[in-house]
């Protein structure tokens, strides 16, 4: 199975039941599995106008319960960004999945790409912190979508999957467990009954309970600033209030939210940190920088955003060097660069996109990085 | 006053959050009449107002969804259609309904009023048309008429505009009407209309907006387009939109333009579905 379509199938097993896109290479292949599989298990899939009333859709079919996603491509995800904001700001549970290809602008449509990282965390206007993932494989991204409904459920949040179109186009077996119930993560309601309900009133983790529409509860929802009630207010306080929540809901939680994996970083001077489908190059390159009795170590983002931040910098204290192989000109490694401070040297292994880097490539920066 | 103003279990208040009042409409705007209609065809409908969504996008009208007593979505600029195609389609029993202005509607959000009305999505859209964008000072709208003066035509506008029960009529709309907030019963009888249809339903509501469009093209006062709409309006019901244009100062045809059967997107999709498990 291929990965856009194992993408479908997580998403299916994590109980989506709302998808609308709009054809993109190299994600419409996604699309087309919804279109199939959906009518079977209860779900709607449209087909809409452009990327803008994709992602508009799947926030108001998150409003109405279901559990929605899309699924784009570079410019799509590009035309996504202003209600992917909404979504911040309506705290709507929903996943966007980007099988990456490589820009700018129309680019190489059907070849790969890890460009639009830096999109991902700072694409929509203002000040929020979002969730990403970063899958390495068609079982990788089918896993990864269900912790990213999981995710979105819990923090009410838009959940980005960053996938790319290698890991998307590749076919590989794929096991498809049945997912328990107590597996997947739903959304908490409000326990109070209409009339008394405060849309925006928080619990202890920062995440107020979501009604949705047609149950009484006649809650209203804005992208201005607004209060606990959901209503507007324009008011410096109110805005430092609520700016503070959604980007805390995230921060503090971040020990939940971040998952990496580690590969022979115990002894490691020289850890590779990558991310999506670079890690399984950068295992190679790994593995031969170690046959040459190099101590080399990786480490593989699984969530880019929020960034695994403490991880680099307790890394920092062994490491000499992070070596940081990215399909892009250098996004990831500036957050590296961040958090390992003068106690590591960061060092970019570029490429421009259209194809993965040679295993040679990353293992002649590990060498360097030796020196 | 009239005996709808009057009739019983007609009283709007219960449908308005008092508790956000006064609400930002200037004085002699036609928002407020065209959202008392609404308020008021819930119950002529017999709609379980439990069930209504109403989402708007930006703008002045946009502002509708903070002031009523139901699910309200204010949502971004132009893309309200799409956001409640998404509540619609994922929960069927609820009734949808966007409520939202030209500009937002029409020019930035064209592209979805058009495929909503092409899929025949159940939903009711109830444009105020005040032929400018008022809350950003008064710019040319995509219905300002020509030679309309506006902040951005300070020559007058020389763009020809849409006709919006023609764009809504051609792109398939199951309903169209148009009324000007001066026809409140009759705006009211068209919205209740709309509601119960299945299918896309449009309304054209032609709006003042005395200061800001108003001022600029010579009608400042609210009793200036009352009495424009009065001397006017030409009520033609079942007229060719086509026919719909309007100019500056000139005629405004009326009534309901469209009233037709059609499948609902719903419709299609409960075919396919029940196609599908049979096979399964």
């Amino acid at each position: 199975m291929n990965g856009d379509s194992a993408c479908a199938e997580g998403a299916i097993s994590a109980g989506c039941r709302f998808f609308a896109g709009y054809p993109i290479t190299p994600a419409s292949e996604l699309a087309e599995r919804m279109s199939e599989r959906l009518p079977q298990v209860g779900g709607v899939c449209i087909q809409m106008e452009d990327e803008l009333a994709s992602m508009a859709a799947v926030l108001g079919a998150s409003w109405a319960g279901l559990k929605a996603m899309t699924a784009t491509s570079g410019p799509g995800f590009s035309l996504m960004m202003e209600n992917l904001g909404l979504g911040v700001m309506l705290e709507t549970p929903c996943v966007l999945v980007n099988i990456q290809r490589a820009g700018p602008s129309t680019g190489l449509p059907t070849m790969t790409g890890q460009g639009d990282m830096m999109q991902a965390r700072w694409g929509s206007h203002g000040s929020y912190e979002i969730i990403a993932l970063a899958p390495i494989s068609p079982q990788d991204i089918f896993d990864l979508t269900i912790l990213a409904f999981n995710l979105s459920e819990k923090y009410r949040v838009p959940v980005l999957i960053m996938a790319d179109e290698v890991v998307g186009h590749m076919s590989e077996k794929v096991t498809m467990p049945t997912i328990a119930a107590k597996d997947l993560v739903e959304r908490r309601r409000p326990k109070v009954k209409p009339g008394k309900y405060l849309p925006y009133k928080p619990d202890a983790d920062l995440v107020p309970p979501m009604a949705v529409a047609g149950e009484g509860y006649h809650f209203h929802v804005t992208g201005l600033t607004h209060d606990e009630r959901g209503y507007p207010v324009m008011t410096v306080e109110a805005h430092d209030r609520l700016v503070r929540r959604l980007v805390d809901k995230i921060r503090l939680n971040r020990h939940d939210i971040i998952k990496y994996k580690e590969f022979q970083v115990e002894d490691a001077d020289i850890i590779v940190c990558a991310y999506g489908i670079s890690v399984r190059i950068a295992q190679l390159a790994v593995r031969m920088a170690r046959e040459e009795g190099i101590r080399a170590g990786l480490l593989q983002l699984i969530t880019i955003w929020p960034f695994a931040e403490q991880r680099i910098r307790e890394l920092s204290l062994q490491a000499k060097a992070f070596v940081v192989p990215e399909i892009n000109y250098g996004q990831i490694v500036l957050e590296v660069e961040r958090c390992a401070g003068d106690r590591a040297r960061a060092i970019l292994v570029p490429h421009m996109g259209g194809s993965v880097h040679s295993p040679q490539t990353i293992l002649e920066a590990i060498r360097e990085a030796t020196q | 006053m009239t005996d709808t103003l009057n009739a019983k279990n007609h009283s709007i208040e219960k449908y308005l959050r008092q508790d956000r009042m006064p609400h930002i409409w200037c004085s002699g705007c036609g928002i407020g009449p065209a959202v008392s209609c609404f308020l008021r065809a819930i119950d002529r409908a017999e709609i379980d107002p439990n069930k209504i969504a109403l989402v708007s996008g930006i703008g002045c009208t946009g502002r509708v969804a903070g002031y009523v007593k139901l699910d309200s979505f204010h949502t971004t600029h132009g893309r309200a259609i799409p956001f409640a195609t998404g509540l619609k389609l994922a929960k069927p029993e609820l009734k949808a309904v966007v409520f939202s202005g030209d500009g937002d509607l029409v020019a930035i959000g064209g592209n979805h009023l058009i495929h909503a009305a092409r899929r025949n999505i159940d939903m009711t859209v109830i444009c105020v048309n005040n032929f400018n964008y008022g809350m950003t000072g008064g710019q040319v709208g995509p219905t300002s008429p020509l030679e309309a003066r506006t902040t951005t035509t300070p020559y007058g506008n020389f763009e020809p505009p849409f006709n919006l029960p023609y764009l809504a009529s051609a792109s398939g709309a199951s309903y169209v009407a148009r009324w000007t907030v001066l026809h409140l019963r009759e705006l009211e009888r068209a919205i209740t209309e709309a509601m119960i249809k299945p299918g896309f339903s449009f309304i054209d509501v032609i709006a003042p907006c005395p200061p800001i469009y108003g001022r600029m093209n010579k009608m400042p006062l609210p009793m200036d387009s009352m009495h424009y709409y009065q001397e006017k309006t030409i009520i033609r019901h079942g007229a060719d939109p086509k026919e719909a244009d309007i100019t500056l100062n000139g005629p405004i045809l009326a009534g309901t333009f469209v009233d037709i059967e059609r499948p609902t997107f719903q419709d299609q999709l409960n075919h396919i579905s029940s196609k599908v498990n049979a096979q399964v």
